[in-house]
């Protein structure tokens, strides 16, 4: 190991030094947490801004950890998004029931985070799971991370069982890609993959096992109840960072492992997209819960991202990207309103947002410009990113595929401006209390509302990330 | 003892898909919860057979499938440590570990 190689590493070095520093901190910081909130954001704010230093295309350790611009800025926006969920987060953290788990929750966050740093930057399918379990254990403690609730001890096992059943389902598949080839690396895999019948049953557990994580729809079921069960920084979590780096992930090596028969992911994100639209805003369409409507509105949204896998060049890659990018951005604005009118009164139904704008004009404003751009309304970011993703299947001449996504859009407006009225336009005898928020909320809201704004126009971003692929 | 002469690789193969398909009966069928957490253990010890069989009949110059079925366990018994800590918070809240009655969140 040299400084060289600890550079490389950079992110995840410093996000196990925070790791090991909440292990540590927990034992000894007093009552109040207010100093730990505070100096655990300034950190993190560094560990993020290391990460806009750039980095060459170098790999370690003998391939198995890649490192390249391209991961390192999907590494960028994950930190970006995790920075935005601590900052929504303080405030929830700073109640008395959650003063003496504040290190527990950090050392927990940044574990996971650590965990899919490794899985986007792993070379082999060995690094690859380490990475996924280190990610996905944490993430099952932290769903059940309100002892005292019932639901959330229920999100808990729910996840876990979920998750540990998919992720034997994609080991089998691993071990059959093995069995296949002879080598688990994917420089060598890469310039060995023809399509043989062991290799593609492997392919689809692999993806079948992904589809869990990213909950596309046959494997979704875990998602509806872990999003409600879950405290509202986790639901957050899951719903941004834990989506984007599985996205990520399965988008680095089916493009860059099984680049020689495309044929057969490109029909299962086709089927996989179609499925995921469709039930998706079915289901988002009779909630009444807030974040059970979110959790349906985040499947869509990954229906919507596998649009952009049934085009295996280039263009698909960076249209799912810069989408994923987007759609963190504007989902965190949401659940950030929501958070704060949870932490103040305990509701998160649509109804209770019934008068909302005459309480909290600038509150839904915001919420209303987020769920633009989830619906993707033109002149908001939203509108380009699913502009793009229908770019990308159109250009392999699939149009059926874009008029059943072009239909799905209208459906999902449908369940958007529900919440919008609801907001607007609905009469409520006792609307929600004017909130005012911390400095760290309006830090957030900042951050989100100038992506939202900018990402759309700066075309900068897109050829950008276009360039990095 | 040269195993190859005496078992061929399909018999691996078999044992192993049987193996992953009674544990994932086991999670399917069962309701109790450490049933399942066995059920998940099996299908795990499953893809090991693969692994090792795979490495040791085809492609025996290397040895990653052998490292690949070393952490598999280690990361099992991870997996048995967090589910098991999970399941005793389930029975202090439900008072029970049967997944049927654990059902505070629907639709």
């Amino acid at each position: 190991m040299t400084w060289t190689d600890v550079y490389i590493l950079r992110n995840e070095v410093l996000l196990t030094l925070l790791v090991l520093y909440h292990l540590i901190v927990d034992l000894t910081e007093g009552k109040d947490n207010g100093r730990l909130v505070n100096g655990t954001l300034f950190g993190f704010g560094l560990v993020t801004a290391v990460g806009f230093y750039p980095v060459e295309t170098t790999s370690l350790f003998g391939q198995m950890f890649l490192s390249d611009p391209l991961r390192n800025t999907l590494k960028l926006i994950l930190n970006i998004s995790t920075f935005i969920i601590l900052l929504q987060s303080a405030s929830w953290l700073r109640k008395p029931e959650n003063q003496p788990k504040t290190g527990a929750f950090y050392m927990l966050i940044f574990s996971t985070l650590m965990g899919m740093s490794f899985m986007i930057s792993a070379g082999n399918f060995l690094m690859l799971y380490l990475g996924l379990e280190t990610a996905t254990l944490p993430l099952t403690l932290l769903a059940a991370f309100d002892k005292k609730l019932r639901r959330s001890a229920e999100a808990g096992i729910k996840l876990l069982m979920s998750s540990a059943v998919s992720s034997a389902v994609l080991l089998m598949g691993l071990s059959l890609l093995y069995g296949s080839y002879g080598t688990l690396y994917f420089s060598e895999m890469a310039s060995l993959t023809d399509a043989q019948a062991l290799s593609v049953f492997g392919l689809v557990l692999f993806v079948a096992g992904f589809g869990f994580k990213l909950s596309l729809v046959p494997f979704h079921l875990w998602t509806a109840d872990v999003y409600e069960g879950s405290p509202l920084p986790v639901t957050m979590y899951f719903s941004v960072v834990s989506k984007g780096a599985a996205l990520f992930t399965l988008m680095l090596v089916l493009y860059n492992v099984f680049t020689l028969y495309p044929k057969s992911w490109t029909l299962a994100a086709y089927l996989l997209s179609v499925t995921t639209m469709v039930v998706g805003n079915l289901f988002a369409l009779r909630q009444k819960n807030l974040k059970r409507f979110l959790a349906f509105s985040s499947i869509t949204q990954a229906g919507f991202m596998m649009l952009g896998f049934v085009n295996n060049d280039n263009l698909g890659m960076t249209t799912v990207v810069y989408f994923m990018m987007i759609y963190s951005l504007s989902n965190l604005a949401v659940f950030g309103v929501l958070s704060m009118v949870f932490n103040a009164t305990g509701k998160e139904n649509i109804e209770d947002f019934n008068g909302f704008y005459l309480t909290n004009p600038r509150l839904s404003l915001i919420m209303l410009l987020a769920l633009f751009s989830l619906a993707g309304i033109p002149p908001v970011a939203g509108f380009f990113g699913k502009f793009f993703l229908f770019t990308a299947a159109a250009a392999k001449g699939l149009y059926i595929l874009v008029f059943i996504a072009v239909i799905n859009a209208t459906i999902s407006l449908y369940y958007y401006l529900l919440v919008v009225k609801a907001m607007f336009i609905n009469k409520s005898e006792a609307p929600v209390a004017t909130l005012t928020s911390t400095w760290q909320e309006k830090l957030a809201f900042t951050i989100c509302l100038v992506g939202i704004a900018a990402i759309g126009f700066v075309s900068g971003v897109y050829d950008y990330i276009a360039s990095l692929i | 003892m040269n195993l190859q002469a005496e078992i061929p690789l399909d018999y691996m193969i078999i044992l192993s898909i049987l193996v992953f398909f009674i544990g994932l009966m086991g999670v399917l069928i069962r309701r109790n919860l450490i049933t399942m957490l066995m059920g998940v253990e099996l299908m795990l010890n499953a893809v090991n057979i693969n692994f090792t069989a795979f490495n040791h009949y085809l492609f025996p110059h290397r040895l990653e499938g052998h490292f690949f079925a070393l952490i598999v366990m280690a990361i099992a018994a991870a997996e048995a440590a967090v589910a098991i800590a999970l399941i005793i918070n389930i029975y202090r809240q439900f008072a029970t570990v049967s997944v049927d009655d654990v059902d505070e969140l629907k639709f």
